[in-house]
């Protein structure tokens, strides 16, 4: 017998695969197979946030990365993570990250870049954890 | 020496999960043994060409191997994927991406450049992640 929580896995894997496109909730749900308030009920109970929250904080993490590895704009960063609001997304980030992108990614020396982790072991553990915040509204001044 | 000879994933449906190994991922049955009076199967799988390093497919056990709450919470912790990772390597990940796909597997993301290599992963059907790298020379720019 699958319990059903490996539908709501594949729904989980589904905002780490596709987190760069305009994916929402109601498309995870679809996903698991679950309508919209049973899946986020459910997602949360099994996984223990929202999904809503888990993209979110996907989206971040993999921000997170892009400002450490690479050389690209904070613009360009936002919409390759799938977020729409380059002022939300600094908002949130300096909410979660506790400083601006560009900050954030001054305090990371060239070394640090060279630590050898598998992508998998960054994906689980370089999400961050605050489990308060919410997204910033677009209408948010950075 | 001490070698790893076998590595071990639980699995919810043991014909289901053999199913899996053999025709999408292409390995062989090195063992499949029932023993009826204790009703437990010894099944092992593993990669045509790598003889010396198997995976074991160990139903979740039920009562009285393991008390009924804690069987749920095993085969809850791997239908969530919290039950471990198996890490594997090949000399080309896009055709083996592409070899894999065709066979109906279904991965959680495409070849993805890092700076150790190019990989991806995918599940098996009972949530068990598996990770698949094709390793090259370190370098920061590969991303």
């Amino acid at each position: 017998m699958v319990p059903p929580a490996r539908h709501l896995l594949r729904a989980k894997d589904r905002a780490d695969a596709r987190y760069f496109e305009p994916l929402t909730v109601a498309i995870l749900a679809r996903a698991a197979g679950l309508s919209q308030a049973h899946f986020s009920r459910e997602f949360r109970r099994t996984f223990g946030e929202a999904p809503h929250q888990y993209l979110l904080t996907r989206r971040l993490e993999r921000a997170a990365a892009l400002l450490r590895n690479t050389d690209r704009t904070v613009t360009e960063i936002c919409f390759a993570v799938g977020l729409n609001s380059v002022g939300s997304f600094i908002t949130t980030f300096r909410r979660v990250y506790g400083m601006p992108p560009l900050a954030y990614r001054a305090t990371f020396p060239p070394a640090a870049r060279h630590i050898r982790i598998p992508a998998c072991v960054a994906l689980a553990y370089g999400r961050p954890q605050n489990r308060t915040f919410r997204e910033a509204a677009p209408s948010a001044r950075p | 020496m001490i070698k790893i000879a076998n590595a071990q994933f639980w699995v919810h449906d043991p014909d289901e999960a053999v199913a899996f190994y053999t025709r999408a991922l292409g390995w062989e049955v090195r063992s499949d043994v029932t023993m009826e009076e204790w009703n437990f199967r010894w099944l092992v799988v593993g990669p045509v060409g790598q003889d010396d390093v198997g995976l074991v497919l160990m139903p979740v056990p039920t009562a009285p191997m393991l008390d009924a709450e804690s069987s749920d919470q095993l085969a809850n912790l791997v239908a969530k994927g919290a039950a471990g990772t198996l890490f594997l390597e090949t000399d080309d990940c896009h055709a083996a991406y592409d070899e894999l796909s065709a066979r109906g597997v279904v991965f959680n993301d495409p070849p993805t450049p890092q700076p150790y290599g190019i990989d991806t992963s995918f599940r098996d059907p009972s949530g068990n992640n598996i990770r698949l790298t094709q390793v090259l020379e370190f370098s920061i720019d590969r991303h």
